[in-house]
């Protein structure tokens, strides 16, 4: 008995050791970014796997470079990703919540039509409906980053709607029964009793949401007015996409600078997002 | 307690009093308007007009010419015999297949792995989910920036070789996915009842045949999921394929057209749309709808097959 133990024991150790190891090639490709970011760019193709010491060294000028890397600042790629991603992700949250608990609360026949047609987009692939999207975008000039929220709200509703739907139907409905029957308005109950129960299913949709919006490329590409509007995918895309030759060095100081928020967002809150992606795959 | 608040909530899911029910749909403007409105305009009127789009001629929305009754399949025609779609066609279901596969066996074998109580699991599930944090577009230039350094001493590079295209966009895609897909298989196993491993335990069963006989059986539903997810992603894959090759490398044939061997349906499709020919537009949106069809297909056999599971269970 104590013989299988240790030997039960011994194969956990090994197992630790080989997950070590592929943990760290897990991580080698945002370790690579980091290193490459600090070489001199005739070097990153080079010597890629090499440390960036004595004359590949570039020091901070990649960093330098690359906040102004393809005639765009960098800063104001991403404070507009930040903002087009905040924006929609809170109209999302607001709208589809409202419209599902009407949905389900309601369930009249054109609750119906629009729940069936929700579940239906989900299945649509982009590329079905991106020419005629970005189309009408432009005519209501919706092709803003102030104006996109609309678009990715009604691009996105279809999850939304589902998750939201799913997770009213299990609430009780007396508290709502009993807070109308004290006069309170469905607008207020929906606030101040509803919303607060629909929390989790608040955290989940967000965090889909954010991740979706956040690296979205072609959607903003194709709605967005180019010459004034760039995002973090719009902007790294355009970077390789451009023509003559390419600073491999600031491309990688630019693309460190905007996948280290990105960590440190997913470090902070991985409890929420891992419970979310299982939440979203098992609804969708 | 528990079982009768959700009998009582299934019944009374639906607002039957009209005191409740009349006010609610004075408000319905405000808690339907904005979301109908919106989908009307980012899903329903796009999809309508792409639709009827396709039987005609057309480089903006403005100048679309019907082709005629005659000839209303003309662009559907077109589509399948342009080989460029066929090729991407053809090149999307192999690279589906093989992602497919790949990703599912290897997640399962992780989240088996973290599931047996081993120290620091935790650690690692959170480094092998990283990935899906960063979009496809990055993703496909940090691994660029990988293989390139590799080929580079090997005198080729990836945008040469149609073969390092294809397996560096499974290496990237199984990089990126596997983290995904084994946080649902964590859950399904996580689900398992105790008391059934234990009884596999007490029969003596091997640890092989509990796996095989027990676990497996058990987690069919997570299998289902991750099977359809991996299937629907790998057909739509757009930003990874645009950033590590963008079709790269492309054969010119004597007929004068194009195939871009590495290029996948959907960066065929936005290829059509945006190329120089704009007159091929109405073939654009052709391939789209055939593509729309796929993958609806894909997705409405996931949703008869994980019903028809629950309805056994």
């Amino acid at each position: 008995m104590a013989k299988s133990l240790s030997a039960q024991k011994r194969g956990e150790v090994i197992l630790s050791i080989v997950f070590s190891l592929i943990s760290l090639i897990w991580v080698l490709p945002v370790i690579l970014v980091l290193i490459n970011s600090f070489k001199l760019n005739t070097y990153v193709k080079t010597d890629t796997f090499a440390l960036p010491l004595n004359e590949m060294s570039a020091g901070f000028s990649n960093f330098i470079k690359g906040m102004t890397y393809g005639n765009y600042p960098f800063l104001k790629s991403a404070g507009y990703s930040l903002m087009i991603t905040l924006f929609s992700t809170a109209l999302i949250l607001v709208c589809t919540s409202m419209a599902a608990w009407y949905i389900t609360r309601v369930d009249s026949r054109f609750c119906k039509l629009v729940y069936l047609l929700c579940v239906f987009s989900m299945v649509v692939p982009f590329q079905m409906v991106m020419f005629t999207l970005s189309k009408t975008a432009d005519t209501l000039h919706l092709n803003t980053p102030w104006t996109i929220p609309v678009i990715y709200l009604g691009f996105g509703a279809g999850l939304a709607i589902f998750m939201f739907v799913g997770f009213v139907k299990s609430v009780p409905i007396g508290m709502e029964e009993a807070a109308a029957l004290d006069g309170c308005g469905p607008v207020r109950t929906f606030f101040s009793i509803v919303l607060p129960v629909l929390k989790p299913t608040l955290i989940s949709v967000g965090i889909l949401e954010i991740m979706w919006v956040w690296n979205d490329y072609l959607l903003p590409y194709l709605v967005l007015d180019r010459t004034r509007f760039m995002t973090i995918p719009i902007h790294i895309q355009y970077l390789k996409g451009s023509y003559g030759a390419v600073d491999l060095g600031a491309t990688m100081a630019l693309i460190l600078m905007s996948i280290i928020p990105v960590i440190v967002f997913y470090l902070a809150c991985q409890k929420h997002i891992i419970k979310g992606v299982a939440a979203g795959a098992i609804k969708g | 307690m528990e079982k009768t608040v959700k009998k009582k909530s299934n019944r009374h899911m639906v607002v039957n009093s009209s005191l409740i029910l009349k006010p609610m749909k004075q408000w319905a403007w405000l808690f339907m308007g904005p979301t109908v409105l919106a989908f009307a305009i980012g899903f329903v009127y796009p999809f309508i007009r792409g639709f009827m789009l396709s039987f005609t001629k057309f480089r903006t929305t403005s100048d679309a010419k019907f082709l005629g009754f005659g000839n209303m399949f003309g662009n559907y025609i077109s589509a399948f015999k342009d080989p460029s779609f066929l090729h991407a066609f053809w090149y999307t279901a192999l690279f589906t297949i093989v992602s497919v596969v790949l990703i599912n066996v290897l997640a399962f074998a992780v989240a088996y792995a973290l599931t047996q109580g081993m120290k620091g699991s935790n650690l690692f599930r959170t480094v092998f989910f990283m990935p899906n944090l960063i979009g496809g577009i990055v993703l496909g230039y940090i691994w660029s920036m990988i293989f390139d350094g590799i080929l580079t001493s090997m005198n080729t590079s990836i945008m040469l070789e149609s073969r390092y295209g294809f397996w560096g966009l499974i290496i990237l895609m199984c990089w990126q996915q596997i983290g995904y897909m084994m946080i649902i298989y964590i859950a399904g196993l996580q689900a398992i009842p105790n008391d059934i491993m234990e009884a596999a335990k007490i029969d003596g069963a091997s640890k092989w045949q509990t796996l095989w006989k027990v676990t497996i059986p058990n987690v069919m539903s997570s299998i289902t999921i991750c099977m359809f997810l991996t299937l629907s992603n790998g057909f739509k894959l757009f930003d990874q394929n645009l950033a590590l090759t963008a079709g790269q490398p492309f054969v010119f044939k004597e007929d004068g057209s194009v195939v871009k061997t590495t290029e996948m349906l959907a960066l065929n499709i936005y290829n059509t749309f945006y190329g120089q020919n704009t007159a091929a537009r109405g073939i654009a949106q052709a391939k789209a709808v055939l593509f729309f069809i796929l993958v609806a297909a894909l997705g409405l056999i996931q949703l008869s097959y994980t019903r028809k599971r629950e309805v056994q269970q």
